[in-house]
């Protein structure tokens, strides 16, 4: 390794330098930047040097397939405000079907979550074992996931309306196939799949609230529910901020669970803004409109982290 | 915290344990029927007639090539695992470590990322990957992966609670930087390590998105994006798309049992400090 040989050579009268600002300085000038180099070269080349050269695409009518990428200014921005336009529609279709996802499927996050780690809190034998029960279909991935259940979910073939049938229900909901069943089941899906992800995440929270605290509620005779509102939320909040903002974030990331199960069914109402954003820049090759939408849909989510961000400093004071 | 009343209690715990475990179940249980047995209304629940002819199917197709999908998928997997694991950690040092001109801008950098949604990427660096000519190879599912900040920002705060004096005692006796964190560092830090190799293997191994795009020829697959394949290849022959995704289940499901206690340390560690 081309850092070895180099850190090798540090001479040992600089291993030995007296003190730098009261610590030991063992390191010559330029070893902390051999160590960082690996590391840098990836980080430089895969996510700062995209990160400005998205922008740099997105106000350009850049076509993959063609030579020529003019510069065009903000007309990529524009033309997603633009209703004439040939993407207006499409796009902001696709960005309401993440918004209802997202509005669907974040609460449903925060609260079932919360509840199960409430559950797995206590103390009892074989906690671990069925926390890794909840656990287990987090750490499948959405294309499993996505075509076990157009398998279980299949309107005529799966046995779900099968079970549904059986126990004297409607046995035949289009849950891949139409309106409002395709949110049903991809909020359902998500739910079921991530929720083991934001319950460790309670549980290791809930684990850090001191036991005192809860003694002290409860000579102050309050009860379950005083308790869970005066010591547990608290105790909760940068736990909640966190598991807020990112459910938001991953469920504005929604892309698989659409793709593999609905496949945007019943038209393109369940096409979520990623696949869209994929479709047309990776797929018909338009990346510059497609990044414009990109760091558009990055706005948006900025704005909303930071809203979820204020509302949670308001509750501090 | 309070006992609870046991039969109740392991009532509601087992029934829920139905709700997560029955899918994959059924999941197995399909890809030993029949195509015909799989779709069947009134439906069998286990098979009338187990059969391996999903896997035959599956396997004999040269179309769907799903061995070379999971040897490529292991591949990728464990190859970004490794190559996080080594820039990582040794960026990491330097950041935990060692004092010098820039530091608080570079974390800061590496940590401001971390706000980047990763969708933003995706684009950019199809174009990026292109021009190094790595596009229809793993090389593009190992390497951009590995600049993700998790790794280093986990690492560094694991590599922060080490005790000094050991480092302090190998300085005394004429060791380098690079011979501290190769025998001092990273042997202490092996919890945190495996850590972070699952969770990154686990991570690379059930990526979709990306291997979707950047992959063209069925050969280079790896299993999620053949597993879209295939079920747009068999549509309603559900066994064969069945043993697909078992395929692509039962490694990450054996490394879950065998290294819950790292997937779930990776998980709570990354929503307390992340």
């Amino acid at each position: 390794m081309a850092a070895e040989t180099a850190l090798t050579r540090t001479p040992p009268a600089q291993a030995d330098e007296a003190h730098a600002g009261g610590r030991v300085r063992r390191n010559g000038p330029l070893t902390p930047y051999l160590f960082l180099l690996p590391y840098f070269v990836v980080f430089a080349t895969f996510v700062l040097a995209p990160a400005v050269y998205g922008l740099w695409i997105s106000l350009h009518d850049w076509d993959y397939l063609l030579p020529g990428k003019p510069f065009v200014g903000l007309d990529n921005y524009q033309a997603l405000f633009d209703s004439s336009s040939a993407v207006y529609s499409f796009f902001w279709e696709s960005m309401s079907a993440t918004g209802i996802f997202t509005l669907l499927s974040v609460p449903l996050l925060l609260v079932v979550p919360l509840m199960l780690a409430l559950l797995l809190n206590r103390k009892f034998k074989g906690r671990t074992i069925f926390r890794a029960i909840y656990f287990a279909p987090y750490v499948l991935g959405v294309a499993v996931i996505g075509v076990l259940w157009r398998f279980l979910l299949d309107p005529n073939l799966g046995v779900v309306n099968a079970i549904l049938g059986a126990v004297g229900l409607p046995g035949d909901t289009p849950w891949t196939t139409a309106l409002p069943w395709g949110w049903v089941t991809l909020v359902g899906v998500t739910v079921w799949w991530t929720l083991g992800f934001n319950a460790v995440i309670y549980l290791a929270g809930l684990q850090d609230i001191p036991r005192e605290l809860y003694e002290a509620a409860r000579i102050d005779g309050g009860g379950k529910w005083a308790e869970f509102r005066h010591v547990t939320l608290p105790g909760l909040r940068p736990v909640l901020l966190f598991v807020t903002v990112n459910t938001i974030l991953v469920s504005a990331n929604m892309f698989g669970q659409s793709y593999l199960i609905t496949q945007g069914a019943p038209g393109t109402e369940t096409r979520t803004a990623i696949m869209y954003i994929a479709q047309v820049g990776l797929s018909d090759y338009k990346m510059g409109s497609a990044a414009a939408m990109s760091y558009l849909l990055t706005a948006a989510l900025l704005l909303i982290s930071l809203l979820v961000f204020r509302l949670f400093r308001e509750k501090d004071s | 915290m309070r006992r609870a009343k046991p039969i109740a209690w392991y009532t509601v715990l087992i029934g829920l344990s139905l709700i997560f475990v029955a899918p994959l179940v059924w999941m197995l249980l399909t890809t030993f029927k029949s195509p015909g047995e799989a779709t069947r209304v009134p439906p069998t629940v286990f098979p009338e007639e187990p059969t391996t002819g999903a896997f035959d199917t599956l396997l004999g197709n040269s179309q769907t090539p799903v061995l070379r999908w999971f040897l490529n998928s292991v591949l990728a997997a464990t190859g970004q695992a490794v190559l996080v694991l080594t820039i990582a950690s040794m960026a990491a040092y330097a950041l935990a470590r060692l004092d010098f001109r820039g530091k608080r801008l570079i974390f800061g950098m590496i940590i401001g990322t971390l706000f980047i949604p990763s969708f933003v990427l995706i684009i950019p660096n199809f174009l990026i990957v292109d021009r190094f000519g790595m596009l229809d190879t793993l090389w593009a599912l190992i390497i951009p992966g590995a600049a993700g900040a998790f790794g280093v920002f986990f690492l560094r705060q694991f590599f922060l609670s080490l005790p000094r004096e050991l480092e302090e005692a190998a300085v005394l006796e004429g060791a380098n930087s690079w011979q501290i964190f190769t025998r001092v560092v990273l042997p202490l830090s092996k919890p945190a390590l495996a850590t972070l190799a699952v969770i990154s293997f686990l991570t690379n191994w059930n990526d979709f998105i990306w291997p979707i795009y950047v992959l063209f020829s069925p050969e280079q697959f790896t299993l999620p994006p053949g597993l879209a394949i295939l079920q747009g290849a068999y549509t309603i022959n559900y066994p064969v798309i069945m043993a697909g995704a078992l395929v692509a289940s039962v490694p990450v499901l054996l490394l879950f049992v065998v290294a819950q206690r790292y997937v779930i340390e990776g998980v709570s560690r990354s929503g307390l400090k992340g």
